[in-house]
C-alpha cells in the first residue's frame, strides 16, 4: 500500500488551484493600446471617451475597446498597426489637449482586473520603448552644496553686520572643491565669524587660517559628508527622473537606480527618444537676484571680472551685460508649482512659492520697491569635445538673463515671469514643476525597441515555448507512457505555477525571461527523470511495484536536492550580479527552480500515490 | 521504451587517461582560439552602437556597408540578421553623438538605399558600461564557482569531489569560449548568462554521480574506489543521459525558433550541455578518483545525512 498524508494533498490541491487563478489572465494574452491623457492633468471623462471613440470610427480605424483607467483613456486595437495609425491620428486630431503612449492593456474580462488579477507585464524587447541609463555626476552634487553653504555664509554674515572679503569654494587635499573660505579684511575677529556661522554651518566643522591677505575661516566637508550628500543626491535625482517621466505621460515607467551611481529609466511605448532624453536630462532652474546698479556692467565686461559680491550675466536675446548682486534671493528649487501662461507680454510662467520662499521675495521686495530685480535662467548641459584627437566630456552651463524688472510692489508667494519663447515656457514649467536635478546626469547607454520588433520577438518566444513543451511532453509519453504522462501533467502545473509566481510578483516578462521558462521546462524534467528511473531500477532489482514508487521518491530525493541546490546557486549569482534582460533570466531561472521542485517531489507523488496507492494487486507499472 | 534496458558497465576509470588526454586536446585548441582569433566580443562590453533594420526587399549589405563608410562611420560591421530582409550593423563607439543623432544619421543612410528601410532597434552603449560589465561578469563566474565548491564540500565532506566537480565545470564554459571564438559568434550578455546556466546544469549531472558514489560506497565499503566509481557512474548513466535529451529537445526549439536575438543564447547552451554531459561522465569522478578518494574521505563517521530522509 502507498500512502501520502491528507494535508499534503490539500497543500498540493490549494497551491495549484491558487495557482490556475493567478496564471489565467495570461491566457488572455495582452492587446496593444494607446493612452490617451489630458495634457492638464485632469482625468478623462465619458464625453471624451465618446468623442475620440467617435473620432476613430470616423477615420474608419478599427478598434477592440475603450475604457477609462486611473483617469486615462485606454483604447484597444487588434494590431499594432492599427495601434499606430490610431496614435497618429489622435495626436494630429488632438495635438492641444491630449498625450498619447502606447500602451499594452490585458484582453482577460474586466472581472479579473477588478479583483487584482492581472497577466505579466511586457519588457521593453517584447512590446517596444526606449531604455536610458544614466550616469549621475556624483561630484558635480558636491558643487551645489558648496554654493548653497557659500550662500548661506554671505546671508549669515550681512545679518550679522561682519564685513567679510570674499566667499569662495577651496579643495583642500583633493582635486575638486570640497570646502568653503571666507577671507575677511586684515585684523578682523576670526573667532566672531565662527560664532555668527556656528548657527547655519552647525554641520560644518570650522578652522581658522592665517593668510597673506588677513584672517581666514573655512570648513572642509569630510568623506563621510560627501558620501552622504552624494547619495541623496542620486535618490533626489530618482524621485525628480520620476516626476519628469510622470510629466510626460508614459504609460508604466520604470525608474530605478542600478548600482552606486546610476539610474536607469524604462519607458514602454516611447519611440522619441531626442524629446524624452532633453526634458529627463535637463538641468535647469531659476534664480532671482537683485541687480547691482553702483557698478557699470559694460566695464565689467571689458574686464571680464564682476566687481566683489557681483556677477556677471548677459541677456538673453540682446547679449547686454548685466550686473546683479550674488546673493540669490529665491531659488527654482522653492516653488511649489509652475504653469505655463500667456500673459500681455508673452509667453510666461506663472510662478508659486513655498513658505520659506515666498517670506524671503517679501523681504526683499518690502525694501527694494524701484529697483530693479533679475531672472537668471540656468541651463547645464554636457557635450564632448576632441582635444588632442581623444573625445573628453565636459559640462557646459549656460546662464542667462531672461527678465530684469522694476520692483513695482510687494511680491507675495504668487507672480509670473516672461521672457521665454512658447515651447520654453511649457517645458520650464514641466522642469521647475518636477523639481531640480540635485546633480548632473548624463546618457551612458541607450537601447530602443520598435513596437512592431516587439510584436515579432513576442510571437517567436511563445512559438519556441509551445514547441519546445509539445517536444517534451511527446518524449515523455512515449518513453515513460503513464508515468510519462503524469511527468507531463506535472510539467504543465510547474508552469502554471511560474507563470502564476510572476504574475504575482509583478515580474515584466522579456525575451530572456520566457527562454527562462523554457529552460525551466528541460530542468523540471530532470527531477521526474531521476525518480522514474530510480522506480525502474527498483522494479529491475525485483522490488514490488508500489515500494519501487516509494523507494523512487525516497532515494532520488537527495540527488534532487543537491543538483537543484548548485542550479539555485548559480541562479541567485546572477539575479545579484546581473542587470536587466540577465537579472530577469535569473529570477525566472531561481523560482522555476523552486516550483519544479515542488512540483515534481510533492504533485508527482500525490498523483502516482492517488492512481497506484489504493490497488490491493498491482502486478507492474506502465513505466 | 527503454534505451538502457542492461545495466552497462563502461570501464570508466580504467580508460579515464584516454578522455584526459582527449579534453587537453580540446582545451588546447580553445586557448589557441582565444589567443589568435580572441572572442568577438558585442557591444555590450565593447561599448558602441548597434542597429537592427529591415528592409521591404532582400537587403544589401554590401551597398549599405559602403554607404556608412561613405558618410564617415568607422569599420562598419554590417550583417544579415534572422532573413534576408533584416540587417543588423555594428559600430564602434562614436564620441560626442547621442542617440538620437546617430538614428536620424543611420535613417538617412538606409532610406538612401532603400526608401523602404525601417529602424527596428537601436542600441548604444558607453565604452565605460561596457568595460564594467566585462569585469561584473568574471566577478559573477568567480563567485559562482567559490560558492558551488563550499557547497560540495560541505554536502560530501571531502575537498576531493568538490575539486573533481569544479574542475570538470570549468572545463564547459571553457569549450563553450572556445566554439564561440573558432566560430567568431557574438559575444553578448545573454552568453554570459547561458554559461552560468551552464555551469549550475552541468554540476547538476555531476552532483547526481556524486550522490550515487556515496550510495555505493555506503554499500560496499570494501571494494576499491575505481570500481565503485564506475558502478555509480553506469548506475545514472541513462538519467544522464535521457535528462539532456529532454533539455536538448527545448533549447532546439529556442535556437531555431527563438529569433535572432536568442541564437548566441540558445547555442552557448546547446554546446554547455553536451559538454557538461560528457565532462560529468568523463571526467569529474575521474579526477576525485586521481585526488586520492577513498570511502573514509565520505563518510568521517559512520551516519546517515540528513537530507536522505522523506521529502
Amino acid at each position: 500500500m502507498l500512502e501520502y498524508a491528507r494535508w499534503k494533498y490539500i497543500l498540493v490541491g490549494t497551491v495549484l488551484l491558487l495557482a490556475l487563478l493567478y496564471a489565467l489572465p495570461n491566457v488572455f494574452g495582452q492587446a496593444p493600446a494607446l493612452q490617451v491623457a489630458r495634457k492638464d492633468r485632469a482625468p478623462m471623462d465619458v464625453a471624451a471617451q465618446q468623442s475620440v471613440e467617435k473620432f476613430l470610427t470616423g477615420k474608419s480605424i478599427p478598434f477592440a475597446r475603450s475604457s477609462i483607467e486611473g483617469g486615462r483613456l485606454m483604447v484597444q486595437f487588434s494590431g499594432v498597426p492599427e495601434q499606430l495609425s490610431g496614435r497618429d491620428a489622435v495626436n494630429q486630431e488632438y495635438a492641444k489637449q491630449y498625450i498619447t503612449a502606447l500602451s499594452f492593456a490585458s484582453r482577460a474580462p474586466d472581472f479579473f482586473t477588478k479583483i487584482g488579477l492581472r497577466p505579466m507585464p511586457l519588457g521593453l524587447d517584447l512590446r517596444g520603448g526606449l531604455y536610458l541609463l544614466y550616469q549621475v555626476d556624483v561630484s558635480g552634487a558636491i558643487g551645489q552644496v558648496l554654493e548653497s553653504y557659500e550662500q548661506g555664509i554671505r546671508r549669515a554674515l550681512t545679518d550679522a553686520k561682519i564685513p567679510f572679503t570674499d566667499v569662495a569654494p577651496i579643495s583642500v587635499d583633493s582635486e575638486r572643491p570640497n570646502g568653503v573660505r571666507v577671507t575677511l579684511p586684515p585684523n578682523s575677529d576670526p573667532d566672531a565669524v565662527r560664532a555668527a556661522l556656528s548657527k547655519t554651518l552647525a554641520d560644518l566643522t570650522l578652522t581658522t587660517a592665517n593668510l597673506s591677505t588677513g584672517p581666514a575661516v573655512q570648513g572642509v566637508l569630510t568623506e563621510k559628508q560627501i558620501r552622504q550628500r552624494q547619495d541623496y543626491a542620486i535618490q533626489k535625482n530618482i524621485e525628480t527622473l520620476r516626476n519628469r517621466v510622470n510629466e510626460l505621460g508614459v504609460s508604466e515607467p520604470i525608474v530605478q537606480r542600478q548600482g552606486l551611481d546610476r539610474i536607469n529609466v524604462q519607458l514602454p511605448g516611447v519611440q522619441n527618444s531626442a524629446e524624452v532624453k532633453d526634458v529627463l536630462g535637463k538641468v535647469a532652474t531659476l534664480e532671482w537676484r537683485l541687480e547691482d546698479t553702483q557698478n557699470d556692467p559694460n566695464d565689467a565686461a571689458r574686464r571680464g571680472r564682476a566687481p566683489l559680491g557681483s556677477k556677471l550675466y548677459f541677456h538673453r536675446g540682446t547679449k547686454q551685460p548685466i550686473l546683479l548682486k550674488r546673493d540669490i534671493i529665491v531659488t527654482g528649487d522653492q516653488l511649489t508649482d509652475a504653469i505655463s501662461t500667456a500673459t500681455q507680454e508673452g509667453p510666461g510662467v506663472s510662478i508659486k512659492l513655498d513658505a520659506r520662499g515666498a517670506e524671503q521675495m517679501l523681504k526683499t521686495t518690502q525694501v527694494n520697491v524701484g529697483r530693479r530685480m533679475g531672472v537668471v535662467f540656468i541651463e547645464k548641459s554636457r557635450e564632448t569635445v576632441q582635444v588632442d584627437g581623444k573625445p573628453v566630456s565636459r559640462d557646459v552651463m549656460t546662464q542667462e538673463v531672461i527678465s530684469n524688472a522694476t520692483i513695482r510692489g510687494v511680491f507675495g508667494p504668487q507672480f509670473q515671469i516672461t521672457g521665454l519663447q512658447a515651447g520654453e515656457a511649457r517645458e520650464l514649467a514641466l522642469l521647475l514643476r518636477a523639481g531640480s536635478l540635485a546633480a548632473p546626469i548624463y546618457v551612458v547607454e541607450e537601447r530602443a525597441v520598435g513596437p512592431s520588433l516587439g510584436q515579432e520577438n513576442i510571437s517567436k518566444g511563445v512559438n519556441a515555448l509551445i514547441i519546445g513543451m509539445a517536444g517534451v511532453f511527446l518524449f515523455m509519453a512515449v518513453y515513460y507512457k503513464t508515468f510519462g504522462l503524469v511527468a507531463d501533467l506535472v510539467l504543465l502545473a510547474n508552469v502554471v505555477l511560474l507563470a502564476a509566481l510572476l504574475s504575482m510578483m509583478r515580474f515584466s516578462l522579456s525575451l530572456p525571461g520566457i527562454a527562462g521558462i523554457i529552460l525551466t521546462v528541460g530542468m523540471a524534467v530532470d527531477a521526474n527523470v531521476l525518480i522514474y528511473e530510480r522506480i525502474r531500477e527498483e522494479l529491475r532489482n525485483g522490488v514490488s511495484p508500489q515500494a519501487a514508487i516509494r523507494a523512487g521518491f525516497d532515494k532520488a530525493f537527495s540527488a534532487i536536492a543537491d543538483s537543484n541546490i548548485t542550479t539555485l546557486i548559480a541562479g541567485l549569482v546572477l539575479w545579484v550580479f546581473g542587470t536587466g534582460p540577465i537579472r530577469g533570466f535569473a529570477i525566472v531561472l531561481t523560482l522555476g527552480i523552486a516550483t519544479s521542485m515542488f512540483t515534481a517531489l510533492m504533485g508527482s507523488r500525490a498523483l502516482l500515490t492517488l492512481m497506484y496507492g489504493g490497488k490491493r494487486k498491482l502486478a507492474r507499472l506502465s513505466i | 521504451m527503454e534505451f538502457f534496458h542492461k545495466q552497462t558497465n563502461f570501464p570508466f576509470m580504467a580508460t579515464r587517461k584516454v578522455w584526459y588526454g582527449l579534453s587537453a586536446v580540446l582545451m588546447i585548441i580553445c586557448f589557441a582560439s582565444f589567443a589568435t582569433r580572441g572572442l568577438n566580443y558585442a557591444i555590450d562590453f565593447t561599448g558602441g552602437v548597434s542597429v537592427e533594420a529591415s528592409f521591404p526587399q532582400s537587403a544589401n549589405v554590401d551597398r549599405v556597408r559602403t554607404a556608412l563608410a561613405g558618410a564617415g562611420f568607422h569599420e562598419p560591421s554590417v550583417q544579415s540578421f534572422g532573413s534576408s530582409r533584416d540587417i543588423a550593423i555594428r559600430l564602434p563607439p562614436i564620441a560626442g553623438q547621442t542617440g538620437d543623432i546617430i538614428r536620424a544619421r543611420i535613417d538617412t543612410i538606409l532610406k538612401s538605399v532603400d526608401p523602404g528601410a525601417q529602424i527596428l532597434r537601436l542600441d548604444v552603449v558607453g565604452p565605460q558600461v561596457g568595460a564594467e560589465l566585462k569585469t561584473s561578469a568574471i566577478y559573477a563566474l568567480s563567485f559562482t564557482l567559490l560558492l558551488i565548491f563550499l557547497y560540495l564540500a560541505f554536502r560530501f565532506h571531502t575537498w576531493r569531489l568538490s575539486m573533481g566537480a569544479i574542475v570538470a565545470v570549468l572545463h564547459d564554459p571553457i569549450l563553450v569560449l572556445g566554439v564561440f571564438s573558432i566560430t567568431q559568434t557574438p559575444f553578448d550578455l545573454a552568453v554570459v548568462a547561458a554559461i552560468l546556466a551552464v555551469i549550475g546544469y552541468s554540476l547538476n549531472d555531476t552532483v547526481v554521480v556524486f550522490d550515487r558514489i556515496r550510495e555505493r560506497f555506503e554499500a560496499s565499503r570494501r571494494l576499491a574506489p575505481s570500481i565503485v566509481l564506475d558502478q555509480a557512474i553506469n548506475q545514472t548513466l541513462s538519467r544522464t543521459i535521457m535528462t539532456k535529451v529532454v533539455t536538448s529537445i527545448v533549447v532546439v526549439a529556442l535556437l531555431f525558433l527563438g529569433g535572432p536575438v536568442l541564437r548566441g543564447f540558445s547555442e552557448a547552451l546547446l554546446i554547455g550541455i553536451i559538454a557538461g554531459t560528457y565532462s560529468s561522465i568523463y571526467i569529474s569522478a575521474s579526477l576525485a578518483l586521481d585526488f586520492g578518494l577513498k570511502a573514509e574521505h565520505v563518510f568521517p563517521s559512520v551516519k546517515k545525512t540528513a537530507a536522505d530522509h522523506l521529502p
